[in-house]
């Protein structure tokens, strides 16, 4: 009794011992830390705190989403460097789904020389140093283009020049009610699908949807256009000569190289491990499957929409958005090349000049971190719901 | 009836030539046009003359889709690259590509590039300019390393790829013994060898390395060390006692959620203000603690990846054998679980290697950063594409190589079940 009474114990004070190390261990060296973060700062006379955001800024950047000049605040340019981050992961995102599924779908591909193409396309690009590509496509690539004045034209509207892409501006009149039928059209096409889902599984109908929502997307804003008021008009990039021997476009949008770089390099770069994902889930889908598809009367169309896909995408999602999540930090490598992104604008120049090093760093981290982290909490959940549920 | 009878075996004697015929006639004309810049077929009209070899190979290719013609190159040829019309298409698309780019890179890289010399003057032409990487190559490969030093870093390599060699060829045994020096002794004596400072070697500061030699050296150290870190935090994770198992989620989810860049920066400007007042630790040792870091999170993942396809029967074998923890995890369950995950492992271990020219940002300088430096030299300008090429096609072949021996390794090792 007694004996066996100490033998629990025992296991408790076991199992007390190693985790009480532990936290001492990492509290020690995290009040050695903020003992020593304490007396540097108080040695360089500066405080703890955020109060620094709201101090103005005085630096340009390059490239902003918003409005933004010297005069606004730290807070402000922290605002736009996390747009630009954002603008180029999704831009990046974009693309890599789009060259990701082509590639992947052509290694599939029974013509050998396709699958090769894709092979070595996959090889090739996934074992180069992503940093190494958007040098290369910064300092090699867009470096070869021509200056303003001899800007590779398309049809005189648009001009991609060594100083960056120009392209129309899109000038809108009442933006929002155009914005609203969109939405309007979004929740249609929601019902509709909705009701076509009862019809069928009631009454066995099938309802075109994918034409009929096809429709209502074009009609609705539409109508906006011809009876509400909205329109839309095109302000063209113009070459303008600034003096004898520079020239620059005026007018029009202008889309930095950096940008053009970054975002090649990032959708070319993980473009090739979506690839990999998506062969790895449509292989991963049973040829049984195909086969009682297609045994049980479905065409070829309804056996990849109904039976392989949504099997596929069940084992292609989860690593894809960890690839979108990979996308996002990679972004990060904007600051090799000067674009400006949250680590450039944030951690490099305003870090150098406010000098608070813990501060900023913090902030950077944490909002990576927070994007990182909320993402995964979805993807969690996005994984429960879509297990196979077996009985 | 059809005027045109459906290519069949019956009629393969008279169709399969013309087809052929047709097939060779676009291929050759595309050919001619791309390397010798002739149109073979000039005398048509312009529009006509873009899409004839299309129309002909499509032609062609329709002609020769003969089903069990019996003839094997035939059979293989239509099974693989024309099963059906729509990948004729993409088939001639993808030929005419390859063949339309093959000159200008051909001439890039080889015909007009330029090879002798020793500035750019001597680069005349279009071609590359591999004067540049041949004049710069000894930094390229040692950075700031002073020229008169440079032979103990070849020392350090030779020795390593002696030891990797001979390991090879001797007995189980002696291989055992090779492998506990090349981990816990040869890194040591290797980077003592480098820095030097002692045994009358004269000390070379770690800013001066640089060049692959530093991303061998980087990416050495990061594996040897995050290895054994990625493998503690994973058992950490999967541990029953609350406070090892949430510290090792935080700690990994928290490198997991950031860019190596900001790490790297974290060690260069704020690492700092965590030491005491006049501290200082060596660059590169603060640039290796951060990768080591952060690979490790990345490592963790993987082995638990490992750890929990693992049958739960295995644990409990173990533990009726009598067996603690430690011996449990050493002996049964570790060396399954890592099997398990090579791949894994061995991508984890490509990142890093890909990761290593990330070092820019605290001033280092590895073999993309002293493209950086070279192409900004005065004297060099316009030599971007050159280097850039250059360390791409270094740092391909390493990768590329390191996925081979993976998936071989992978092969090797896998038990059948």
């Amino acid at each position: 009794m007694n004996l066996k009474k100490l033998n629990i114990e025992n296991k408790k004070i076991r199992d007390l011992i190693p985790q009480a190390l532990t936290v001492l261990a990492l509290l020690s060296v995290i009040i050695y830390f903020a003992t020593n973060a304490q007396i540097n700062m108080g040695n360089r006379g500066i405080s703890f705190g955020f109060g620094f955001l709201n101090q103005e800024a005085s630096f340009d950047i390059t490239f902003s989403m918003i409005e933004y000049d010297g005069s606004h605040s730290y807070g402000r340019a922290f605002l736009v460097g996390l747009l630009n981050t954002i603008l180029v992961s999704v831009i990046g995102i974009f693309f890599a789904t789009i060259i990701g599924v082509i590639v992947g779908i052509a290694r599939l591909s029974d013509n050998y020389l396709i699958s090769k193409v894709a092979e070595w396309y996959v090889e090739i690009f996934r074992n180069i140093p992503l940093i190494l590509q958007i040098f290369f496509w910064y300092f090699a690539a867009l470096r070869a283009l021509p200056l303003p004045e001899n800007g590779i034209s398309f049809n005189d509207i648009s001009f991609l020049t060594i100083k960056g892409w120009y392209v129309p501006k899109f000038i809108w009149t009442n933006f929002n009610i155009f914005l609203l039928s969109v939405i309007a059209a979004f929740v249609a096409i929601y019902f509709l699908n909705s009701y076509a889902t009862k019809q069928r599984e009631q009454f066995g109908k099938q309802i075109p949807t994918t034409i009929i929502s096809f429709v209502i997307l074009i009609l609705i804003p539409l109508i906006t256009f011809l009876f509400l008021g909205v329109s839309l008009s095109f302000e063209y990039p113009v070459l303008k000569q600034l003096s004898p021997t520079v020239f620059t476009y005026a007018g029009g949008v202008s889309i930095i190289p950096e940008l053009i770089a970054l975002a090649l390099a990032l959708s070319m770069y993980t473009a090739t491990f979506i690839a990999e994902n998506v062969r790895a889930g449509i292989l991963g889908v049973g040829k049984g499957q195909k086969e009682a598809a297609a045994s049980i009367g479905l065409n070829k169309n309804q056996i990849l929409k109904l039976v392989v896909m949504p099997q596929a995408l069940r084992i292609i999602i989860p690593p894809t958005t960890n690839q979108y999540l990979n996308l996002t930090k990679n972004s990060s490598l904007a600051a090799a090349i000067a674009y400006p992104d949250i680590v450039l604008v944030f951690a490099g120049t305003a870090l150098m000049q406010t000098g608070r090093a813990i501060e900023i760093i913090s902030i950077t981290m944490l909002t990576y971190l927070t994007l990182s982290i909320s993402i995964s909490i979805f993807m969690n959940w996005y994984n429960k719901k879509m297990a196979i549920k077996e009985k | 009836m059809n005027i045109i009878a459906k290519p069949s075996k019956e009629n393969i004697k008279t169709y399969v030539p013309i087809g052929l015929f047709l097939v060779s006639l676009s291929f050759l004309d595309v050919f001619v046009n791309a390397f010798f810049n002739f149109n073979l077929l000039g005398f048509l009209p312009s529009r006509l003359n873009y899409f004839l070899p299309l129309i002909l190979g499509f032609i062609g290719f329709y002609l020769i889709r003969i089903e069990f013609s019996g003839v094997r190159y035939l059979d293989i040829l239509n099974k693989n690259i024309n099963s059906n019309n729509f990948n004729a298409l993409l088939t001639l698309f993808t030929i005419f590509i390859i063949i339309k780019s093959v000159p200008p890179m051909l001439d890039w890289f080889i015909l007009e590039a330029n090879f002798v010399g020793n500035s750019k003057d001597d680069c005349k032409g279009d071609g590359a300019c591999w004067v540049f990487i041949k004049v710069w190559f000894n930094r390229f490969m040692y950075g700031l390393y002073p020229d008169a030093e440079q032979w103990r870093i070849n020392t350090a390599f030779l020795i390593l790829f002696a030891i990797v060699g001979a390991s090879f060829f001797v007995s189980e045994k002696l291989k055992k013994y090779f492998v506990l020096f090349l981990v816990f002794v040869f890194p040591f004596l290797g980077i003592k060898l480098i820095s030097g400072g002692s045994f009358g070697l004269e000390y070379v500061e770690s800013a001066a390395w640089g060049g692959l030699s530093l991303t061998f050296i980087i990416s050495a150290f990061a594996i040897l060390f995050c290895f054994p870190i990625g493998v503690i935090l994973a058992l950490g994770r999967r541990s029953s006692l609350p406070a090892i198992k949430y510290i090792s989620i935080g700690f990994i989810e928290l490198w997991r959620g950031v860019p190596l860049i900001t790490v790297l920066f974290m060690s260069a400007v704020m690492f700092p203000m965590f030491l005491p007042d006049g501290t200082f630790i060596d660059k590169l040792i603060r640039v290796l603690i951060a990768i080591t870091l952060f690979e490790a999170a990345y490592m963790a993942e993987v082995v638990r990846g490992g750890l929990q396809a693992l049958p739960k029967g295995q644990y409990e074998a173990a533990k009726s054998l009598g067996m603690g923890y430690w011996r449990m995890n050493a002996l049964i369950i570790l060396p399954q679980a890592l099997k398990l995950v090579i791949p894994g492992i061995a991508n984890t271990l490509l990142a890093l290697v890909k990761d290593t020219p990330l070092i820019f940002v605290v001033g280092l300088m590895e073999l993309a950063g002293m493209i950086g430096l070279a192409k900004t030299n005065p004297k060099w300008l316009g030599m971007a594409m050159e280097g850039y090429v250059f360390a791409g096609l270094v740092f391909w072949v390493i990768c590329y190589a390191m996925s081979r021996y993976s998936q071989n390794l992978e092969k090797k090792l896998s038990t059948e079940r």
